[in-house]
């Protein structure tokens, strides 16, 4: 198997003293999409900011694309080339949509995603593309989320809780499109509360319990009374 | 036509008043960093610009060319190495730090300076008039201050909307941790606004110097002056700073003209009624 496009090597991260994660270890190979699950307060999002750079306290390795990360700043990170889709959109909202979108190009990194792809992904953004973002709809504002982070052309992506507050065609219509976006080599981390949605999707799966991976392997590997074992504790 | 004629020339120095407000607006917005120095810095400009004239000749407008680089740079330097370290989530911090250098500087320029007021000579441009309408003249400077604040103002405003910086300002104010997943340093960003709001600040420095005489100790009443004009106006909103500088320099003016002790308490009353009456400010950004 080809080298890994990400490696964590025993990652503890801390908020003030809490540890809210302890020695999670995993690799993710290039094109893989990897599905992040466990119960609220699990680690889940504390794992993917700690890989974004954004929690400055964390001890472990982790290496993206053969560069070890510690000690390098999130902007840093963001132009090596790993893309966050932030939990509850977070979309600027002084900024227009396409300025959102614009922005997330900042890094300067090359590669299919442009605001002609984003457009043709996304058609209605191109209609709303002066608008403030705060005036779309929330499944709208999660299609801006999503082209801001594809803008940067990461070479990893990183979602978290796509579904969070859209109605279920929304997110269906959502998670549709995510083999066009993901299918183009690009790995991804995959954080969703829907256990079932989230697995249909991934090729591998890790659970997340108190800051811990309980269960690591491919969807299918396991019953589902392992994986709720894996999910809620004993 | 005395009460018309005051009405103008507080509208006038208006412009003078947008100029304090608008480099302490700017920095607010951006990194909610509340500049207790920004008088003093403005005196500091004053000073360089009347140290450049006396070595050079140059005419106080032209020596712009130089004192207002030279600003920024200071202003880029001073974000990067003392105050992005007193920003956080704490607000205090950074008040306590510029409340120093505000002492700092006073001390410094009384040092170097001594406390005897100086002025800086426009020539011709500080007494020639024009005559706009029968028994009301304005004078070629305070309508050239007034046009530059303008001009500043709609600089500003095309910065902050129309350009990538103005961008990487709006995202790291609205949101600093997903600006950085974006590749902005919010540091460099601080620092690019603070030289930006040295650079107005520059030019506020020598208009005032060019108007009126200036000493070390004028900076804090300068503060003030572009404090209400920021409220008056609206925090976040640059044109409501410059409808906040004129409408205190009008209330100047007319308090001014109804008894000469009352100028600058007319001020501070229209400051008050505003806030009074609309906490916000008269023109407020809107929120989405």
């Amino acid at each position: 198997m080809s080298d890994p496009i990400l490696s964590l090597g025993n990652v503890e991260a801390f908020y003030g003293d809490a540890r809210a994660l302890h020695g999670v270890s995993f690799d993710l190979h290039p094109g893989e999409m990897l599905a992040l699950i466990g119960s609220n307060g699990a680690g889940k999002t504390t794992l993917l900011k700690t890989i974004c750079g954004l929690i400055s306290r964390y001890g472990g390795d982790i290496v993206f694309d053969q560069q070890n990360l510690s000690g390098t700043s999130a902007s840093a990170i963001a132009s090596a080339g790993i893309a966050l889709v932030p939990e509850g959109r977070r979309l600027f909202p002084s900024l227009s949509v396409e300025e959102n979108l614009v922005i997330g190009g900042h890094v300067g990194r090359t590669g299919p995603w442009n605001l002609v792809s984003i457009y043709e992904l996304f058609p209605i953004l191109k209609e709303r593309r002066h608008q403030p973002s705060t005036s779309l709809s929330g499944g709208q504002q999660q299609m801006v989320a999503i082209g801001r982070a594809l803008m940067a052309n990461p070479k990893l992506l990183l979602l978290d809780e796509l579904s969070l507050g859209l109605a279920p065609v929304i997110i269906k219509d959502i998670y549709a499109l995510l083999p066009r976006i993901v299918g183009q080599g690009l790995s991804a981390i995959l954080v969703e509360q829907d256990v079932t949605r989230a697995l249909g999707f991934a090729d591998r799966f890790i659970c997340l319990q108190e800051g811990r991976v309980a269960l690591e392997g491919a969807p299918g590997s396991f019953t589902r009374e392992e994986i709720s074992q894996a999910y809620f504790g004993a | 036509m005395d009460w018309v004629n005051a009405i103008v020339q507080g509208i006038l120095i208006g412009g003078l008043y947008a100029l304090f407000a608008a480099g302490l607006s700017l920095i607010f917005g951006v990194m909610r960093l509340v500049n207790i120095a920004h008088g003093d810095f403005i005196i500091a400009a004053a000073y360089l610009a009347y140290v450049v004239i006396s070595a050079t000749g140059l005419h106080p407008l032209l020596s712009l060319v130089f004192v207002v680089p030279v600003a920024a740079a200071a202003g880029y330097v001073l974000q990067a190495t003392i105050l992005n370290r007193t920003l956080g989530d704490d607000l205090l911090p950074p008040l306590l730090v510029t409340f120093g250098l505000s002492v700092i500087l006073q001390n410094g320029l009384l040092e170097i300076f001594t406390a005897d007021s100086r002025k800086l000579d426009a020539g011709l441009l500080d007494i020639q008039t024009v005559s706009v309408l029968p028994g009301v003249s304005v004078g070629y400077m305070p309508v050239l201050m007034f046009m530059t604040a303008v001009l500043v103002i709609a600089g500003l405003q095309y910065i902050f909307y129309r350009t990538a910086l103005g961008r990487a300002f709006r995202a790291t104010s609205d949101d600093g941790e997903i600006a950085q997943l974006m590749g902005l340093d919010n540091r460099k960003v601080f620092a690019a606004a603070m030289a930006l709001s040295f650079a107005v600040i520059a030019i506020a420095g020598v208009f005032l110097a060019v108007r009126a005489n200036f000493d070390p100790f004028m900076g804090p009443a300068r503060l003030i002056f572009g404090f209400e004009a920021v409220i008056i106006g609206g925090l976040g909103n640059l044109w409501g700073t410059l409808a906040g500088g004129v409408i205190l320099g009008v209330a100047q003016a007319i308090g001014a003209q109804i008894d000469p002790g009352w100028q600058l308490l007319a001020g501070h009353i229209a400051f008050l009624v505003v806030l009074a009456v609309k906490p916000r400010g008269l023109f407020p950004r809107i929120e989405g």
